[in-house]
């Protein structure tokens, strides 16, 4: 593994020129733009990770005419706050990022889902958007974008949550396939994407792959936004290459006293102490969306264990059972051990519960709360249990 | 509770009648009413032509969708973690002490209502809360005084 270290980078919030990059993007046929997407190797950044030039490849394969383009602002991942700042200072490129998705897919129509928690945003977001639909006029393109609201719900940020809720209805996750790129919103083919992906997918495009692949390492390739929040110095969103490790991230944000990092917010993994050096924060490694937590010695593991079960099981939809009920004894579970009601061995039995999570549940939240779950219980169970 | 009156006929005008107009013609009430009665989510049922189990059950949902009479301003306050570890309960104290109210609770005179919430997107300004839609971080519990102060005329 190639360690890189840590560098600063500034791509999403540098200042382009939109018109010029649309009107290249729009002189490429659909295969082009595909291609420049897979030859950077970008992969989706609200933390699932999936390959976005593949995302669009299969939408664009899709034979509907009817096709949508969503940007997924449903930032909700405790730790996160990159996607409201690239909205706060970008919108223009999320904007031009769905408009080049549309041309490469073949689809007319965008919509973007922003979380209810931001809807302060919404005055200036429109000033850009009106500004946008302008711009597209002027080009003579075919291509709009609305905006939908969320109202409170974690889940929500899961795409087929997303768009039952778009839809009009309770966001409960859809059975998986088929697929949002070939039955995503009102059942047609969707290509979903994170905020940052299309920022830095418009920025692929103004640059071209060959320059974008210049950053990171080969199974992270690019720069990432961090939302960097807990025991720091300096919190705040910093843009940085991929591939540096947890110890260099400590080096720079710690506060001299790190015990742990969560990467990835509540549904990601805690990265104990002597665990830093030897861990990337990539997809080789520990995958984020972009939440870095910071966790000093004065700091009880148990309560941000506790913190996140509860965030889990108010955040749970309900709709499968592993997830609702899992979501809600392992809280139990954690209460009983630490008030000495059942045996410390009992975490063990918590851990296969978190285990069958995984294997069990519809979607990714029930999916992924043993990730928190059995990192924190395995590196820190002392703290747990006394 | 509210007078419902012509507001959900103007609102399905403006968004539709479709299944998909639910979500924002609900939003849009709660944005004015802070909260949706029986009558409010029955009238849509009708202006949509669904059955009313389906908005109940659609807005029982969304935390911010309340089925729950709400003060005119609701204070959500950040209790994931981030917000946890910077002094939320400091925070709620405060408020508790300030309104004479717990949380969950709304004040007598209909002006406020006390929430907990999860992540708002704000850990790097923790803690933080939401007054309806406006945000306010690095919260002291001086800089609560003088916010709700801001709010009570």
């Amino acid at each position: 593994m190639k360690k890189k270290g840590l560098s600063k980078v500034d791509l999403i919030f540098e200042t382009i020129d939109a018109k010029v990059v649309l009107e290249k993007a729009f002189s490429m046929t659909s295969e082009e733009i595909i291609q420049q997407i897979l030859e950077s190797s970008l992969k989706g950044r609200g933390g699932a990770g999936f390959p976005t030039g593949l995302k669009w490849k299969y939408t664009a394969a899709e034979k509907d005419p009817e096709k949508y383009v969503i940007c997924n602002a449903d930032e909700g991942e405790p730790g996160t706050f990159k996607d409201r700042e690239i909205l706060d200072r970008a919108s223009y490129k999320v904007y031009g990022g769905m408009a080049i998705a549309g041309r490469a897919m073949g689809a007319k129509k965008g919509y973007i889902y922003l979380r209810g928690e931001y809807r302060f945003l919404l005055p200036q977001l429109y000033l850009e958007l009106h500004k946008f639909h302008k711009m597209i006029a002027e080009i003579g393109y075919d291509f709009s974008i609305e905006y939908r609201m969320g109202s409170g719900a974690y889940i929500c940020g899961e795409e087929s949550a997303l768009f039952e809720s778009i839809e009009g209805r309770r966001g409960e996750p859809r059975n998986k396939p088929p697929y949002p790129t070939s039955s995503g919103l009102f059942n047609k083919p969707t290509s979903i994407n994170n905020v940052e992906t299309l920022v830095t997918a418009m920025m692929i495009i103004a640059k071209g792959a060959q320059e974008y692949v210049k950053l990171g390492t080969k199974d992270s390739r690019g720069s990432k936004v961090f939302s960097v929040s807990g025991d720091t110095p300096v919190p705040g969103i910093f843009e940085l290459e991929l591939g540096m490790t947890v110890q260099e991230f400590v080096t720079e944000f710690g506060d001299g006293d790190t015990k742990a990092v969560q990467v990835g917010g509540a549904s990601g993994f805690c990265v104990p102490r002597k665990k830093f050096a030897d861990t990337i924060i990539g997809f080789e490694g520990v995958p984020t969306g972009g939440s870095m937590k910071l966790f000093n010695s004065s700091r009880s593991m148990y309560n941000v264990l506790h913190n996140y079960l509860e965030f889990f099981s108010e955040e749970s939809c309900g709709q499968c059972t592993p997830c609702r009920v899992g979501c809600q004894q392992l809280l139990k579970g954690i209460e009983m051990v630490k008030k000495g009601e059942a045996k410390s061995t009992y975490l063990y039995e918590l851990v296969k519960l978190a285990d069958t999570m995984k294997v069990a549940s519809k979607c990714g939240l029930g999916q992924s709360v043993g990730n928190a779950f059995k990192s924190i219980v395995e590196n820190f169970r002392e703290e747990v249990i006394y | 509770m509210y007078n419902t009156g012509n507001m959900v006929k103007e609102l399905a005008e403006k968004h539709g009648r479709k299944r998909e107009s639910l979500m924002p013609i609900l939003q849009d009430i709660v944005k004015k009413h802070n909260y949706l009665t029986d009558d409010a989510m029955v009238a849509v049922a009708s202006e949509l032509d669904i059955s009313a189990a389906e908005v109940y059950g659609t807005a029982s949902f969304y935390t911010f969708l309340d089925t729950e009479e709400r003060g005119k301003n609701v204070i959500r306050v950040c209790k994931t973690i981030t917000c946890s570890m910077k002094g939320k309960n400091d925070i709620i104290e405060t408020l508790e002490d300030m309104l004479k109210i717990k949380v969950g609770e709304t004040t007598p005179d209909k002006l406020f209502t006390l929430l907990e919430t999860n992540c708002i997107g704000w850990c790097h300004k923790a803690p933080a809360m939401l007054i309806n839609d406006m945000p306010y971080t690095d919260l002291t519990s001086e800089a609560v005084i003088d916010i709700i102060k801001g709010y009570m005329h």
